[in-house]
């Protein structure tokens, strides 16, 4: 039976030797790009060029900003929907693969159908003169109304990326015994208390999940960003692209890359720490 | 009682409709400009519903420059991926799945450590490597980091989908006189397929959708969305919306075949 041992390691070799080659020695080289000279000599001015360009800060913050206003606002309209379909109402299977379908959408598509809403004469302009709002069209994606950009960005990622959410939580929420549910109900405990005291805590590790791949994937955001606007809100991602695109410069763009990750480590770490499930505290 | 409870079913659908609408108002709004002729974009007002059906659009997309081999390389790039990362992915969910080995926990954390990394982070210092293999600017290095990047995945849906093959009838085939390898190619390969079938779809799809890696590491020999990225501040807007639409198509169709296997796929995730 000694094969039988093996043949577990056997498969999965090639899965650890890909990742090897093409996750972990990129990221080993990474760090070389962003800390070492050409020449192999340690340096820090790579960072300092990063920290001292004039986008850097702005990218920061809109990174951090875009990433707090849309992952909690997935989450509840997430929440709110994965309730919906949890009644069970009949279609409610339908509705759930409606509500799934951005699921397959890309950042870049659905950037491009946000554009098709707000551009100058978008279907919102052209709403909002039907209605007699507006005479001549408004012009939401332009320098002057960054807080319009900063929506139609935020409208983007939470239209595309939800689903996400959803399917996790309701893939949660299917695993929830019955049986606690019909005993909040004999101990007459009203919707929200069950929901509050019974369902959330209960899905706890899904919402854990799904808030971990969102804010590690919204930090990441980018091709929304560009097509709503170009380069009118500068995020780290973005940053990462153009020095390694336009100023051909892979150290600071290495750079960039680094921080992404540092931030990402840290916030699943902040995660893990403060939202601890019931299994994870008593190890 | 009876009232009540009809009044709740009725606000439960109005409820759904909503978010149904505001799911797919979006979808529609894009195909509309898809089909709507080139300068109903910028018509002023404009009428919710265009003038008239149109493929003036989509032709002139499908006619300009870079598009066509560009969707070329985008299939190629996928169905690469979709191959390698099965490949290379469904042997280990196998193992995963079924085999109690000393590792297999920080195997498995290991998978899941290597989606925290940003594909900026693998893109970037991939692009002198490739550079010296040979493999920058073309379908095969794309496809090799888009495997990386799915694989993780690939790894994890597979482990679910096999957990749902019972062991016992591979056991039952052996006692019966197969070998291992025939009973996994005769009862749990089979049975595991349409599972495996959803696993490729949705690889499909991630590189499908993939942008800054493709963007970063090619040149000439661009996919649909690093073509559409690249070209995105120098093109009409109706060239960027027929783009948008088309590459929402294989999207919703993949969506459809996959959509019994949502739940369990990611519901595996959640089981960390």
């Amino acid at each position: 039976m000694k094969t039988d041992r093996l043949l577990p390691y056997f498969l999965i070799l090639p899965t650890i030797i890909y990742l090897l080659i093409f996750v972990f020695a990129p990221l080993s080289k990474a760090v070389g790009l962003a800390f070492l000279t050409d020449e192999g000599r340690f340096t820090l001015g790579y960072f300092e060029r990063m920290f001292s360009d004039g986008r850097f800060l702005e990218a920061l913050k809109y990174t951090f900003l875009l990433t707090i206003t849309i992952v909690p606002l997935q989450l509840i309209t997430a929440l709110l929907i994965a309730l919906l379909i949890n009644t069970r109402f009949k279609g409610s299977q339908l509705f759930l693969y409606i509500c799934a379908l951005p699921l397959g959408i890309a950042d870049l598509a659905a950037g491009l159908i946000l554009l098709s809403i707000f551009t100058q004469h978008g279907h919102l302009n052209s709403i909002l003169y039907h209605l007699g709002f507006i005479e001549k069209p408004f012009y939401f994606i332009s320098y002057q109304h960054m807080g319009f950009v900063f929506l139609s960005i935020v409208l983007a990622e939470h239209w595309r990326a939800t689903a996400i959410v959803l399917v996790i939580l309701v893939a949660g929420l299917q695993m929830i015994s019955k049986d606690l549910l019909e005993a909040a109900d004999v101990l007459g405990a009203k919707p929200w208390q069950k929901l509050w005291h019974v369902i959330l805590p209960l899905l706890k590790p899904s919402l854990q999940s799904a808030l971990i791949i969102r804010t590690i994937f919204a930090l990441q955001m980018f091709a929304v960003v560009l097509a709503l606007g170009g380069e009118i809100i500068p995020v780290l991602a973005g940053e990462a692209y153009f020095w390694y695109y336009i100023y051909r410069n892979n150290h600071i763009s290495a750079a960039y890359a680094l921080l992404l990750m540092v931030i990402s480590i840290l916030m699943t770490w902040i995660y893990l720490r403060f939202l601890r499930t019931r299994s994870e505290m008593r190890a | 009682m009876i009232e009540r409870g009809s009044r709740r079913k009725a606000l439960i659908y109005l409820a759904a409709l909503m978010v149904a609408l505001w799911v797919l108002v979006p979808i529609l709004l894009i195909g509309l400009a898809a089909f709507s002729p080139k300068d109903e974009v910028y018509r002023w007002p404009k009428s919710i519903i265009p003038s008239h059906f149109s493929l003036e659009t989509m032709e002139f997309f499908l006619r300009s420059y870079g598009v066509i081999p560009s969707l070329l390389n985008s299939i190629w790039v996928a169905l690469l991926t979709l191959v390698l990362t099965l490949i290379i992915g469904a042997p280990a969910g196998y193992a995963v799945a079924r085999f109690l080995f000393r590792g297999r926990e920080s195997f498995r954390l290991g998978i899941l450590l290597t989606r925290m990394f940003p594909t900026a982070l693998l893109a970037i210092p991939l692009t002198t490597t490739f550079i010296r293999w040979g493999l920058y600017d073309t379908l095969f290095g794309v496809a090799f980091i888009h495997t990386a990047m799915a694989l993780p995945f690939a790894v994890i849906i597979a482990t679910g989908i096999f957990i749902g093959v019972p062991k016992e009838l591979e056991e039952a085939a052996m006692v019966m006189g197969c070998s291992r390898l025939g009973a996994f190619m005769r009862v749990a390969l089979p049975l595991a397929l349409p599972g495996l079938a959803a696993v490729a779809m949705f690889t499909f799809v991630i590189s499908w959708n993939e942008v800054f890696a493709a963007g970063i590491l090619t040149v000439h020999n661009r996919t649909l969305p690093a073509h559409i990225l690249t070209t995105l501040q120098a093109s009409p807007l109706y060239f960027r919306f027929a783009g948008g639409f088309f590459m929402v198509i294989p999207a919703l169709i993949f969506m459809f075949f996959i959509r019994r296997y949502l739940l369990h796929m990611w519901g595996a995730t959640a089981e960390r």
